[in-house]
């Protein structure tokens, strides 16, 4: 009898509740039109919460994300979210500037580099210690360098699947290798270390200042070994504390960080949203300071709200529309041309990114060593394709594949409204543009087998140089990889080798700007947009400064009542 | 009922058997070479190559096939290519998270549901009856990903009453032990933090609970008028019990066993990770912890992760039909 009596009671209290939440909801519905009481609401919140911060003595930013990182051991990994992440807690030789990819010293205060680009000396920081209480010096560096290039080095750990894919990528392969530019590293004393180089390499400052290229403490790589990916040592401005896996990452300061005065923060933690409009709201109601992954389409409303900032990062990748330049008629550079000229970039632009991107007449994003400004553009003109597509002899039009990205990526956020832009454009000229689709993996293996005709992609860029770019897409030499325009010119592949090979940073510079004027006069792409991603943060995170790699320090980083 | 129970383990094998053979070949049908995929659009072949002789891809099907089911009844599930972590110890607090989500939500699910079937049978056609089962219906039909936002917007953004997001306060988190936080938190005699946490459950369950609830207040409805119009009610009636008491002394037992199957079911399917409520509440649960494996095709996981999932689901079935059998003694297979 008592049972029943309790399921009723409890059968009570359940409708009750339920009858109050319904009426709540049906109120504040009819109650959000009016703004002024919900913002209220909202700041009353954020008041609370930020009493109760600061009545702890502590300074605790909440970081949202849209993934959780791959792994915190940057060397093996070349994702973006955990470059986030390891960039906090392990630092490099060189570092970028705040917001461009621009390089200062990190751990290296000063460098020499020899005449003939082939010796590289840094002057490391002195009294630097690891976390782990450990000193950094020349050795922990030289420990790092072997391990991403040599497979069988003791703490490689290849056997459990570690692969240092970005160092292959940066330094052209692997000990052994041929290609592999760094023949030795050698220890001159605890504070000063020499890169020896069996061929020059333009970008070889850039990349080490790539978090990719961050030094672990060698004792932590003894005492974790494969497990070094889940518990990163380093000499950054945070310790990592703990990591729950697709929720959270927390990071605390490092009390005797390298520079007096930083971190500003007491605690970082990176929080992992999936949701776009489900992380706006938590930003919304304060329990996120900073988010990352805005939708343009939200960016105007967060921009207008009192209490929450828009932030842009610069640009720093390219979408674009390939030709298979050895695929008739593609082959002709008027058939190019005027599909260039018949492409509406703007409209892109526009529907896309809701204006937060910049249409694109280079592969290369602007703001990089060596951006060709004076490369004319070209601009959307029906009429002049419809001209060149005559003089090609396609009065008649003709018929074209093209290619569509079955995944979304952030340089094409919905490849399939920009190939429908692009199916209407060349429409309007004649050209009728079949839709190909192949599922992600295929579609890559087959736009680099040179099966397609006109195909959709884009690049990212990782060390901020011209090279990455340029060389991968468009030199002779990656034709059945990533050159998948199959685009072979020999003066081109000159420039970009002798840019590849010059020390000179200004020498560099003028070489690309010459390969980009050639590459826009054979047109092997539609160059569309460079985008730059909105990201949102509370008006009390100060100091914050979103970079183009996606990875920036949050030592300065203050957040104010 | 030990036999009944052994004889149902031992229908159990070929299940799983069958389990195995298929998340694996589901995973070799998805067109594409897995170590392009992974290495994304930038790999070399190179690369592409080594790392297919690393995950064994260049073996024949039959031997990765034999290798796995090896490794499984060893009760090694393989090791993930993301995180390259044993995929038995990573794969447990997704399910701890997950098993406490469900567990709520079920509990919102089943006391008001089976309650408000009750009522709803017990006053048929009564505008409690109507209202219940209109609420049903738009509950079954209700998307749960703008069930979610919505309760988001509310009760996070707009009243501020619930966090948004999470399992718990960012900014301050628990010091884990078996994993469920509610209790973890009690664990550390820590109340008010079990307060917190507790709070960071009631929307997920309720976005969570609703289909379920509104199946199950419909299940019970029916099956309680059905069960009412029995002899033994009528009986039971003669003898001068008043409504209450033959409602839930004496037709509830009997009118239960749709719905533990309803439940059952149900709970199986929450179980496997409710991908949409775990994504927008960014809940770390298992239906997440598979999502993401399929987004990097990290194969390990995605097989050891379905087959623990479907081995779940497999095992709530056999809870409930021992169930069954407690409700029903005449009940045999």
């Amino acid at each position: 009898m008592k049972l029943r009596m309790t399921l009723l009671a409890t059968l009570l209290i359940f409708l009750l509740a339920l009858v109050a939440c319904s009426g709540d909801g049906g109120a504040n519905t009819s109650d959000t039109p009016d703004d002024d009481a919900t913002e209220t609401d909202a700041g009353e919140n954020e008041d609370t919460e930020a009493e109760e911060a600061t009545a702890a003595g502590d300074q605790v930013l909440v970081f949202a994300r849209g993934g959780d990182s791959e792994s915190l051991d940057p060397g093996s990994t070349t994702d973006g979210e955990s470059s986030r992440v390891t960039h906090q807690v392990l630092e490099g030789l060189l570092t970028f500037e705040k917001d461009s990819f621009e390089l200062l010293p990190g751990l290296a205060h000063d460098w020499e580099v020899s005449d003939d680009g082939l010796s590289y000396t840094f002057y490391l920081e002195e009294g630097v210690t690891f976390h782990d209480g450990t000193d950094f010096n020349a050795e922990a560096v030289k420990t790092n360098f072997e391990r991403w290039a040599d497979p069988d080095h003791e703490y490689a750990f290849s056997d459990d699947g570690y692969v240092y894919s970005m160092y292959g990528t940066m330094f052209g392969g692997y000990k052994g290798e041929e290609g592999h530019v760094i023949e030795e590293i050698n220890v001159v004393n605890d504070h000063e270390i020499e890169f020896i180089l069996n061929q020059p390499l333009g970008f070889f400052l850039q990349n080490l200042g790539m978090s990719y290229f961050a030094i672990t403490s060698p004792a932590a790589l003894e005492e974790y070994g494969p497990e070094i990916n889940e518990n990163p040592v380093g000499t950054g401005p945070f310790k990592f504390v703990s990591w729950t896996k697709d929720d959270s990452i927390v990071l605390e300061k490092f009390e005797d960080y390298r520079v007096d005065g930083l971190p500003k923060l007491d605690r970082v933690i990176f929080e992992v949203i999936p949701d776009n409009a489900a992380r706006l709201i938590a930003l919304r109601s304060g329990e996120v300071d900073i988010m990352d992954g805005l939708n343009p389409d939200d960016a105007e409303g967060v921009e207008a709200e009192e209490g929450l900032e828009l932030l842009t990062r610069s640009e720093n990748n390219v979408g674009y529309l390939g030709f298979n330049t050895q695929s008739e008629p593609l082959d002709n550079v008027e058939v190019r041309h005027a599909i260039n000229y018949a492409i509406d970039k703007e409209a892109i632009a526009d529907a896309l990114y809701a204006g937060y991107a910049t249409t694109a007449k280079n592969p290369l994003p602007p703001g990089y060593l060596g951006y060709n400004d004076d490369v004319e553009a070209y601009e959307y003109d029906p009429d002049k394709a419809i001209e060149l597509l005559a003089e090609a002899g396609f009065e008649d039009g003709l018929e074209i594949e093209l290619w569509t990205m079955p995944v979304a990526r952030p340089y094409m956020p919905d490849p399939e409204t920009v190939a429908q832009i692009v199916q209407n454009n060349l429409e309007d000229v004649g050209v009728t543009a079949n839709i190909v689709r192949e599922e992600w993996a295929p579609y890559l293996e087959k736009t680099s087998q040179g099966e397609h005709q006109l195909y959709m992609l884009g690049w990212s860029g990782t060390n901020g140089d011209p090279d990455y770019f340029l060389s991968s897409l468009l030199h002779g030499s990656n034709i059945g990889s990533s050159n998948r325009e199959f685009y072979q010119n020999d003066e081109v592949d000159e420039l970009l080798d002798a840019a590849k090979r010059a020390i000179d940073q200004d020498e560099r510079a003028d070489l690309y700007a010459q390969a980009q004027e050639l590459i826009s006069e054979d047109s092997p792409m539609v160059t569309l947009v460079h985008s730059t991603p909105v990201m949102a943060t509370t008006s009390n995170v100060q100091n914050y400064v979103p970079h183009p790699s996606t990875s920036e320090s949050l030592a300065e980083v203050e957040l104010t009542e | 009922m030990v036999t009944y129970i052994l004889r149902r383990l031992l229908m159990l094998i070929p299940v799983l058997i069958g389990m195995t053979l298929i998340t694996f070949s589901i995973v070799h049908l998805i067109p594409g070479n897995p170590a392009q995929v992974i290495l994304g659009e930038t790999a070399t072949a190179d690369a592409i190559a080594n790392l297919e002789k690393t995950m064994g891809l260049n073996e024949p099907y039959f031997v990765q096939y034999w290798n796995y089911i090896l490794d499984i009844l060893q009760g090694d599930l393989g090791t993930s290519l993301r995180s390259k972590a044993e995929i038995s110890s990573e794969i447990l607090p997704y399910i701890a998270a997950t098993f406490e989500l469900t567990l709520f939500a079920m509990i919102f699910a089943i006391v008001v549901g089976v309650n408000a079937g009750i009522i709803s049978a017990w006053k048929q056609n009564s505008w409690f009856d109507l209202a219940a089962m209109l609420i049903a219906l738009i509950g079954v039909s209700m998307p749960v990903f703008w069930l979610a936002l919505m309760e988001q917007w509310i009760f996070a953004q707009e009243l501020g009453w619930l966090p948004a997001y999470g399992r718990q306060d960012s900014k301050d988190p628990i010091a884990a032990i078996t994993h469920l936080y509610v209790l973890d938190s009690l664990i550390h005699l820590d109340f008010a933090r079990a307060g917190t946490i507790l709070k960071h459950l009631i929307l997920p369950s309720i976005a969570l609970g609703t289909i379920p609830m509104a199946i199950i207040a419909r299940m019970t409805r029916s099956s309680m008028l059905e069960v009412m119009k029995s002899d033994y009610i009528r009986t039971v009636r003669a003898k001068g019990s008043g409504q209450f008491l033959v409602i839930y002394k004496h037709a509830l037992k009997n009118a239960m066993i749709p719905v533990i199957t309803v439940i059952g079911l149900q709970t199986g399917v929450l179980l496997g990770g409710a991908i949409l409520t775990e994504t927008i509440f960014s809940w770390p649960g298992v239906g997440r912890y598979v999502y993401e494996a399929i987004n990097y095709r990290d194969y390990p996981v995605i097989q050891s992760g379905i087959l623990v999932i479907a081995f779940i689901f497999v095992m709530i079935n056999l809870v409930v039909d021992i169930l069954y059998k407690k409700l029903d003694p005449r009940i045999k297979y």
